[in-house]
């Protein structure tokens, strides 16, 4: 630990964002960088922990006081190779994760200001790239042959641990390019697709083959791997079946995000086939990331009004203490999309969507609900309390999560991961369960 | 009949300690006054001794006479003149054949001898008088007579070769002769001091006379009657105990080859030299036996077995330097506490250990007649015929020729000895220095193949980042805090260095401890190696051939030195400690056998020393653990005694920590060579990870490990490399019984486990790892100093902490449940415990004791204020206050607003009151507040040890509570300074029962192997509680090596405890205690049930209020605000009082239902069951699977209480202060001043304690108006007298004082001055004891006369005048006035940080005898010291009427001028910013003036 004291004299500082009114007339990062001075100064408020939580909270295992003691003492490499042992894209997790290091950090505990784990991980990384210590290998063949299904997250970090060990790796993915949601959901103005690219050409360089466009049938998996990887994550979002769903308007969120992504890809589409919300007031039910990713895709595209509903209560400010450190608060969140305008309400439950006479929406009945603890401790019942409204709009976005896959029976060789194999979650998440299919291939293989 | 080895008690752990006396007719004239004399001084130390739980057997006592001619004639025995006869008491059986076939042998031996056994004489006995276990032992005592010497002068010898063949041929523990010699005859017996005359009434007998006696009462740490080990043995009486003894006994083994002599012929013909079996003392004895048989005079003897210091702090001469050094070459020092009376029949005289640890008065007076015993005053000498007093000094010989009556000082004896041969040119021919060695040649730091072999040796980052590199920035051992709470090395699967295994052991009450840095003066690195010749005991320049190394670790380029210095005739080998990977176990066992028989050609070569090196692994050759290597050859040499003849060297890649280099010296090497460690550092240096140069960061690392293994010799009380050498001083917890007897000469092993083949196993993953496996190019961070999911476990985890704290925050009992279930099923077991289940056999829950009761076993653990904060500490007494339990104060004091201060009516006072070395607060008001006074004897995380408060810690409130000054530096030293020994135990424990009669006694220990014993002792002691903390146990602040590395788990000491107080019938009179990462209801029955019945809690107690282990407590860091002392971090702290009740009380709850599960419906009925444990067998391993619980399930048979049943017999009903007291009511009631005389000998003891207690509780800490009870007291005046002593209560002595004079003084005033008719000069005369006013945090005392070691020790503001002292005056002080009116020893000021001390330096040497790490000399410059100085002079003369002090006062400006003031620096600044604060003050007044 390089500076003992250092977490009582240097304040937490974010990179913060670009400004509002600049921000929303494009897609590029909102988030900014701080320069190698305040990064370093950052990294030495860790405080090496006797027991790091963010370590232990980290699904990764990102030993993260390892590397900020490397980043205070300004050896980047040595922090990139920290970094790296456990985490094979940190340029992802260090602009998407929620950071459940930071809820677990100590100094989130004592006094709400976290190291700022997260944005020194994604400077490590960066940093890495800039100064050229990220240099394509070539390990030597095993001889073997492993498919991935799906180059999501999971499906991408498989593929690496697999390609390191010397297997033969080719990875599928139904859409044209590799990345999934990362590349298809997650907006640009998040994660800049440039980022997927440079990590998939560095593991093109590294051996790694991939045949994107192409859907595999699960039920007749392509022949000639000694093993498979399933990682193709949740593809069915959760509908909303109410009255009026038919109705014109209506979308799913990821409709539209990957839409726009593919837009900024050089992708065009026709008027019929377009979603946007330009000059729209849009409705976007769900509270969740997507949903906050949707708000600021409106903005982007220049919508009249966006409001969020949750059928959910409105969480507590600050601090929680049913969900108390260092396990993940749950906390009202408000995103940069969120400070870029929005109305947000809670404990809504949609009873139907309206009909403007043409067959498109209009609006969507809302009725108050709320939720009334179980007796037994379990989860809280939801209650309608019969306080309706109509809440005006001419498109609706579903932001509701999405639906738990399920899968055909497959043999000893096939191992998922992912999305696919515990739903919908988290980046840092899809990647932690992408290495553990690697060792699981590994020592599946090596059994043989 | 001795006690069998049985469960975890051992015989080798017991210890004993005692009080002696020797009484000398200087004239020769014999008489039986004399003999009585002399059992009166015994009896007058009764108190030194112990008695068994029948409170009749004695430990032992014993008496030395010269043979009584007359007596022997007037039985009828028909002797030849003087001389001319040999005789002496032998123990038979009580079985009439045997003892007959006995008799036989010795008669047989006698005629082979040329010898005639001449008579057979029955001892009459009073066996009536014996206790019940004595009685159980006693042996038929027969007196044999010996005649047919040709040659009187040869006599001696042909009569100790006699006994040696006969001891040789019968080995029967109940048989042993007593003594056998034409001079001398020894009486004893397992009787107490005041038996022992009754039991022979041949020593009443007017016609037994003698003009020579020494005399021996024995406290023994056991009961089992062992009538041969009561002293005085054939030359010796010892008082303090041999620490090295494994090392002397093993080295005078190997040694036997080499010490044939002319007087005595072949050794092998009479060996063993040293009698197996048989005490510490004992084998001392044999020993000095041999040797002056051999034909060493007795204090030539005596020097070499126990050298004093001579390294340059020490003021002797050249040639007596050159003395001593020449027989360190040939002797390791026996060394430990030591105050030993001696005699050959001519010879007589008493020396002190080096240190001077054991106490030791003489006097003598003008019709001849000298006394040197334990204490003075143990005899009633008018003081009018008393020509000198005064104590034996630490090192120093007092001898006496009893034919000439002649008294030979020391520097006389020395002269002597130096000068019998020209050691220094001896020594300077064949002596060669490493250190001044200079080659040409170039060593290479680098290491070939440096990322493999990193891998290959298993270092990791945390190793180097850690450990290392502290190391080389800061010289020194980093520091860390909080316990361990990692997987015992036999339990985990990772591949294990094998020093993981082992555990230091340390010094706790029966010897102390040694404080390294503060007492460098007697420790020494040196190390000598290089050939020794055949036949040392004749002297010889060829002896001196040796390198000498002047400390143990060795650069590369020594060694390479080291290897090519053949030019000056030293030979030597390399040989490799490596193994064939491929052929596993077998391929270990047959490379170890290979080298220890190259090892063997290599000593029958001549090979000075072997080098045993690991530089050749490679792919095809594993590394031998350099630990497995040495100890295997080091032991085989022993084994055909040529290990002498050569010394190892270790080259070795595994090394880099403390530990690994004490493990490979404690095993016997001389010298070690960390490489890898080298390789590190210059790596480190080259990346830019260290800046600094390469020479330099090595050189630190050199000292830090110097450092770190001086502390840990110190901590087992050893001073000398050279005797630590070989004295495994170390348990292995995990190998195999075969293992350690093969390879590590230990005999049994606690819990067995491991053997060769896991060894060999973990060796070859290593290999693998380094040579078979693509490693990454970033060393793995193991977890070892703090969690990694991936890495070493841990029993506090991330969950563990947030469910605990979750579950007490809000009152929850199933999330409580959550966490147990979270530490109690863990898959892998981490201690000892979580092996085990418990045997079922519900009962209704509602049947079992509530939990309110259950509750009041579970206690606060130690933590001091200081060491927590404010806030934290208060809320833990609130908590345990609430429950009804009790909190503990830690060693830090208290504020004494918290002694009767509540919130919302809960009481903020700690019902424990800590007592510890440093003596923190300990004042008489502090301990009458207390319900339980605590000794804390060590502490789990680094038993042996001291520590230090840093300067800028104290601040004000901290220095109130431990009566010291803000910003001043304050130490804890590593042994209390009055427990050096078993008996001081006992008398500290008197004394705090004395000042708080109402209060518990409770002595804290640490888990060791041998605690069992010691526990025994600390029974006999008297301790109504005694605590076994387990090694895991936190820390605020310790040394990384002894967190990890030093005790044991509290499952071992606990049940080795348990065992052995049953054995002794000891259990049922004291409770039980255990602490160490104790944390749910399962911990607790599971320790119940190995016998404790009471249990602490420490950092499951932090964890609760809101602790998350950061592992910064010594950084003053903490960022929950638990354990720091910063404003702004303490508003961090967010603990409550209800926290820990909700912890407490589901902690019960839970216990309480494993009683019902397990049918119990009261706890106390499942105290000591370990029949009901049984072990999980699911949890063993493969590598586990050899483990075997059984002697720590071990229950003792025989019927003796295994849990608490009956409270200790304090005798404090008869002592003087009820009458004091009694005396005082209505002066005490009314505050009216009273005056009054009373005569007092050396057995009253602690006289003014309870006096002092009594008023304290009555009037607090302010006590009563100044001189209002004035008390004088003539005569000798037993320990401790006016310890405690509060204000208004003065005392006089007229006359002389013990040890532990003014102890804790609190308020009140002593002084001591002569009698008036005594004719010896004063201030030349020693007059009091040592160690006095330690402690003491007010009042005054005045000594007309010299006092002994350690005056004022860790005084923090008594004020005090006294004539003269020995060593280590003033060390440790914080505060108060020292006025030495004469010369004092040693080591002056050693660790002073406050206060002032002004001394006479009439020669104008002071500045030599003064240790100026922390103080600066001056003369005295200001008035206001001046002014100081003479009024304390002048009250000097005023209270004792000293002739000095009259005759300086009488030319005050004269003698002025030659006063030094010592001025600690810390407190210089402290004074001057106090000055300018002054000035300040006004400087702002005289403004508001205008």
């Amino acid at each position: 630990m390089g500076n003992p004291k250092a977490f009582l004299t240097v304040p937490r500082q974010e990179a913060g964002h670009r400004p509002i009114y600049e921000r929303i007339c494009d897609f590029s990062e909102v988030e900014q960088f701080l320069n190698e001075g305040e990064r370093r100064l950052q990294a030495s408020r860790c405080m090496d922990c006797g027991v790091p939580f963010c370590h232990w909270a980290c699904p990764l295992g990102n030993k993260a006081p390892e590397w900020q003691d490397a980043i205070y003492h300004g050896e980047w490499e040595l922090a990139f190779k920290l970094l790296t042992a456990t985490n094979d894209f940190p340029e992802f997790t260090g602009r998407v994760c929620p950071a459940l290091c930071e809820k677990s950090c100590v100094l989130n505990h004592c006094i709400d200001a976290p190291v700022t784990i997260r944005e020194d991980e994604c400077s490590v990384i960066e940093k890495a790239f800039a100064e050229g210590y990220i240099k394509p290998r070539q390990y030597a063949r095993n001889g073997k042959k492993v498919a991935v299904i799906g180059a999501g997250p999971a499906g991408l970090s498989a593929a690496t641990r697999l390609n390191c060990q010397g297997y033969e790796v080719t990875v599928f993915d139904k859409m044209g390019k590799p990345g999934g949601l990362v590349r298809y959901g997650i907006p640009n103005f998040k994660l800049d697709k440039y980022i997927i690219n440079r990590r998939v050409d560095h593991m093109t360089q590294e051996g790694i083959n991939f045949i994107c466009g192409t859907e595999i049938d699960l039920e007749k998996l392509p022949e000639g791997y000694d093993a498979y990887v399933i990682a193709t994550g949740t593809p069915q979002a959760r509908n909303l079946d109410i009255p009026g769903r038919d109705l014109k308007g209506i979308h799913f969120a990821l409709e539209m995000l990957s839409q726009q992504n593919r837009i900024l890809e050089g992708e065009t589409f026709s008027p019929e086939e377009t979603v946007s919300a330009k000059g729209r007031k849009v409705l976007v039910i769900g509270g969740g990331d997507t949903g906050s990713d949707c708000i600021g895709t409106c903005h982007r595209q220049e919508s009249l009004d966006v409001t969020q509903i949750e059928i959910m209560p409105q969480p507590p400010e600050g601090h929680n203490p049913a969900t108390a450190w260092p396990y993940w608060p749950q906390v009202l969140r408000t995103s940069t999309s969120h400070e870029e305008g929005c109305t947000r309400r809670w404990s809504l439950a949609s009873n139907k969507f309206l009909d403007d006479g043409k067959g498109n929406v209009c609006g969507v009945e809302v009725e108050c609900v709320e939720w009334v603890p179980s007796p037994d401790g379990g989860r809280p019942r939801m209650e309608k309390t019969g306080e309706k409204e109509v809440i005006e709009c001419d498109m609706v976005l579903l932001a509701m999560g999405f639906l738990k896959p399920e899968h055909p029976a497959f043999g000893p060789n096939v191992f998922l991961c992912g999305d696919a194999k515990s739903g919908a979650s988290l980046v840092v998440r899809a990647i932690a369960s992408g290495r553990q299919a690697a060792i699981e291939v590994d020592s599946y293989l090596n059994r043989k | 009949m001795r006690q069998d080895n049985q469960g975890l008690y051992s015989r080798e752990y017991e210890h004993d300690a005692c009080g002696i006396g020797m009484l000398i007719n200087l004239k020769g004239d014999k008489s039986h006054s004399l003999v009585d004399n002399a059992l009166t001084v015994l009896e007058n130390m009764k108190h030194r001794g112990a008695e068994a739980a029948d409170n009749k057997s004695g430990d032992g006592a014993g008496i030395l006479l010269q043979i009584p001619h007359e007596f022997i004639l007037l039985q009828g025995i028909p002797v030849p003149e003087r001389l001319k006869y040999g005789t002496g008491l032998v123990f038979l059986p009580k079985d009439t054949e045997l003892a007959a076939g006995y008799m036989d042998i010795i008669r047989q031996e006698t005629e082979k001898a040329g010898l005639n056994l001449f008579h057979i004489r029955e001892v009459p006995v009073d066996s009536n008088v014996l206790g019940a276990a004595s009685k159980k032992t006693e042996p038929k005592i027969v007196q044999i007579f010996i005649t047919g010497a040709q040659e009187v002068s040869k006599f001696e010898t042909q009569l100790y070769l006699l006994r040696k063949h006969i001891e040789r041929r019968i080995s029967d523990r109940d048989f042993y002769i007593v003594s056998l010699s034409n001079r001398v005859i020894v009486y004893k017996g397992m009787v107490t001091s005041n038996q022992l005359r009754e039991y022979y009434p041949d020593l009443g007998s007017p016609f037994f006379t003698s003009a020579l006696a020494m005399v021996h009462s024995r406290f023994s740490t056991n009961t089992f009657p062992t009538w041969s080990l009561a002293q005085p043995f054939r030359m010796l009486a010892h008082n303090g105990e041999i620490n090295t003894i494994r090392s002397n006994r093993s080295w005078m083994e190997a040694r036997e080859s080499v010490l044939s002599s002319p007087a005595l012929g072949d050794v092998k013909d009479f060996s063993p030299i040293i009698q197996p079996d048989m005490s510490d003392s004992a084998s001392f004895d044999n020993a000095l036996e041999f040797f002056v048989r051999s034909g060493m005079s007795l204090p030539h003897a005596m020097a070499m077995m126990v050298p004093e210091s001579f390294n340059e702090k020490n003021p002797i001469s050249q040639s007596l330097k050159d003395f001593y050094e020449y027989h360190s070459i040939l002797m390791e020092p026996w060394d430990g506490p030591a105050a030993m009376l001696f005699t050959d029949g001519r010879y007589a005289g008493g020396m002190l250990d080096r240190n001077g640890l054991r106490p030791s008065r003489y006097l003598v007076t003008e019709d001849g007649l000298m006394l040197i015993a334990s204490e003075t005053g143990c005899l009633k000498i008018d003081p009018q015929i008393v020509r000198t007093k005064g104590s034996l000094q630490p090192g120093k010989i007092m001898l006496v020729d009893t034919e000439t009556g002649e008294i030979i000082a020391d520097e006389d004896i020395k002269k002597s000895l130096s000068e019998g041969q020209d050691y220094g040119k001896w020594l300077s021919e064949g002596r060669t220095e490493l250190a001044k060695l200079r080659s040409g040649r170039k060593a290479d730091y680098e290491v070939e193949d440096y990322a493999r072999k990193l891998r290959g040796f298993d270092f990791t980052r945390e190793d180097i980042q850690k450990v290392i590199l502290p190391m080389c920035s800061n010289a020194q051992e980093p520091i860390s805090s909080m316990g361990n709470d990692t997987q015992l090395a036999v339990l985990s699967d990772r591949p294990q260095l094998l020093f993981n295994y082992f555990r230091q052991q340390f010094a706790q009450v029966t010897n102390p401890p040694i404080d390294p840095i503060r007492e460098e003066l007697v420790m020494s690195l040196t190390e000598y190696i290089g050939a020794v010749g055949m036949n040392i005991l004749t002297p010889d320049s060829s002896h001196c051939k040796m390198v000498r190394l002047p400390q143990p670790i060795i650069t590369n380029t020594e060694l390479d030195t080291l290897c090519n210095i053949r030019y000056k005739g030293f030979n030597t080998e390399k040989l490799p400690m490596l193994f064939d990977p491929s052929k596993g176990e077998k391929g270990l066992s047959d490379a170890l056998e290979s080298l220890c028989q190259q090892a063997e050609r290599s000593v029958d070569k001549g090979i000075n020393y072997i080098i045993l090196t690991d530089r050749g692994l490679d792919a095809d050759h594993a590394a031998i653990p350099s630990l497995l290597a040495v100890s295997a050859i080091h032991h085989y040499l022993v084994s055909i005694k040529k290990r002498v003849q050569t010394a190892l060297i270790v080259e070795s890649g595994e090394i880099r920590e403390v530990m690994h280099a004490a493990l490979l010296l404690g095993y016997g090497a001389s010298g070690v060579n960390p490489y890898m460690a080298f390789a590190v550092i210059k790596d480190q240096v080259e990346k830019g990870a260290l800046q600094m140069d390469e020479v330099t960061a090595r050189h630190n690392y050199i000292k830090a490990m110097d450092k770190g293994l001086l502390k840990i010799l110190s901590k087992m009380g050893i001073s000398t490399i050279r005797s630590y050498r070989g004295a495994k001083i170390f348990e292995a917890i995990g190998l195999s019984s075969e293992l350690l007897s093969k390879y590590f000469g230990t005999a049994s092993s606690t819990i067995e486990g491991i053997g060769l083949g896991t060894i060999a196993k973990d060796a070859i993953r290593l290999h693998s790892q380094a040579f078979k496996e693509e490693g990454s190019d970033i060393l793995p961070m193991v977890g070892q100093y703090a969690f990694r999911k991936d890495g070493i476990l841990h029993a506090w985890t991330p969950e563990a902490i947030a469910t605990l704290q979750i579950a007490t925050r809000e009152g929850s009992y199933s999330k409580f449940k959550e966490f147990t279930s979270l530490v109690d099923s863990r898959k892998e077991p981490l201690f000892l415990r979580d092996f085990f289940t418990f045997k079922q056999n519900p009962i209704p829950l509602e049947e079992v004791e509530p939990e309110e009761s259950i509750v009041k076993r579970f206690v606060g653990g130690a933590m001091s204020f200081g060491a927590l904060s404010e806030e934290a500490h208060e809320t833990i007494a609130l908590a345990l206050n609430k429950l009804g339990s009790r909190s503990n104060t830690g060693e830090g004091g208290e504020d004494e607003a918290r002694f009767k201060g509540a919130k919302d009516g809960v009481s903020l006072n700690s019902k424990v009151k800590q007592v510890a070395s440093g003596r923190f607060g300990v004042t008489t008001e502090y301990l009458v507040n207390a319900e339980e006074i605590q000794i804390k004897v060590a502490q789990g995380a680094k038993p042996g040890e001291g520590g230090q408060l840093p300067g800028y810690k104290v601040n004000g409130i901290i220095a109130r509570t431990r009566h010291s000054i803000p910003g001043i530096s304050l130490i804890s030293p590593p042994p209390h300074h009055d427990i050096y020994s078993i008996e001081d135990l006992a008398q500290l424990i008197f004394d705090l029962k004395n000042v708080n009669p109402k209060a518990k006694i409770s002595v804290k220990l640490v888990a060791e192997s041998g605690v069992g014993t010691i526990a025994a002792g600390v029974a006999k002691a008297k301790a109504d509680l005694i605590i076994i903390s387990g090694a895991e146990g936190g820390t605020g602040a310790s040394p990384v090596s002894s967190i990890r590395y030093a005790g044991i788990s509290p499952e071992i000491g606990l049940a080795e405890t348990q065992q052995t107080l049953i054995m002794n019938n000891l259990r049922g009179s004291v409770e039980l205690q255990t602490d160490g990462q104790l944390k749910t209801g399962k911990d607790i029955v599971s320790m119940a049930l190995l016998g404790a019945g009471e249990f602490g809690f420490g950092t499951a107690q932090l964890i609760v209020l809101g602790c998350v282990l950061m592992r910064k407590c010594h950084s003053n860091n903490c960022p929950m605000g638990v354990a720091t002392q910063d404003p702004e971090l303490r508003k961090r702290f967010r603990g409550k009082a209800d926290y820990l009740v909700n912890y407490y009380t589901f902690l019960a709850r839970e216990v309480r239902e494993y009683l019902a599960q397990m049918g119990f419906r009261k706890f106390e009925d499942i105290i000591g069951r370990s029949d009901l444990i049984e072990i999980d067998g699911s949890k063993l391993s493969e590598k586990t699977s050899g483990l075997d619980f059984g002697k720590l399930l071990h229950r003792v048979e025989g019927g003796a209480a295994i849990r608490k049943q009956r409270d200790q017999k304090h005798n404090i009903f008869n002592v003087l202060d009820r009458e004091l007291i009694a005396a005082t009511k209505y002066a005490v009631d009314s505050r009216q001043p009273i005056s009054l005389t009373y005569d007092i000998v050396n057995t009253n003891r602690t006289v003014g304690a309870m006096l002092s207690g009594h008023i304290t509780e009555e009037y607090g800490a302010q006590g009563l108006p100044d001189g209002t009870l004035n008390i004088t007291f003539k005569g000798s005046a037993g320990q401790s007298f006016g310890s405690f002593l509060a204000k208004g209560v003065e005392f006089r002595l007229e006359g002389e004082a013990n040890d532990y004079m003014g102890k804790g003084l609190s308020g009140g005033i002593i002084s001591v001055y002569p009698p008036a008719r005594s004719v010896f000069k004063a201030s030349e005369n020693a007059i009091a004891g040592n160690t006095i006013l330690y402690g003491a945090t007010s009042g005054k005392v005045f000594i007309c006369g010299k006092a002994g070691e350690r005056f004022a020790v860790r005084n923090s503001g008594a004020n005090a005048v006294v004539e003269g002292t020995s060593d280590h005056c003033c060390e440790y002080m914080t505060g108060g006035r020292v006025v030495v009116l004469g010369k004092t020893g040693r080591n002056f000021a050693a660790g002073m940080s406050g206060g002032l001390a002004y001394v006479w330096d009439k020669d104008h040497d002071f500045d030599y005898y003064c240790n100026m790490d922390m103080i600066e000399l001056s003369l005295i410059e200001e008035k206001a010291r001046r002014d100081e100085l003479k009024a304390l002079i002048e009250e000097h003369y005023q209270r004792t009427g000293s002739k000095l002090a009259a005759e300086m006062l009488a030319d005050w400006s004269r003698y002025q001028e030659e006063f030094i003031q010592v001025t600690p620096i810390e407190y210089k600044k402290v004074l001057q910013e106090e000055a300018m604060r002054k000035i300040q003050e006004k400087i702002d007044n005289v403004q508001r003036d205008y």
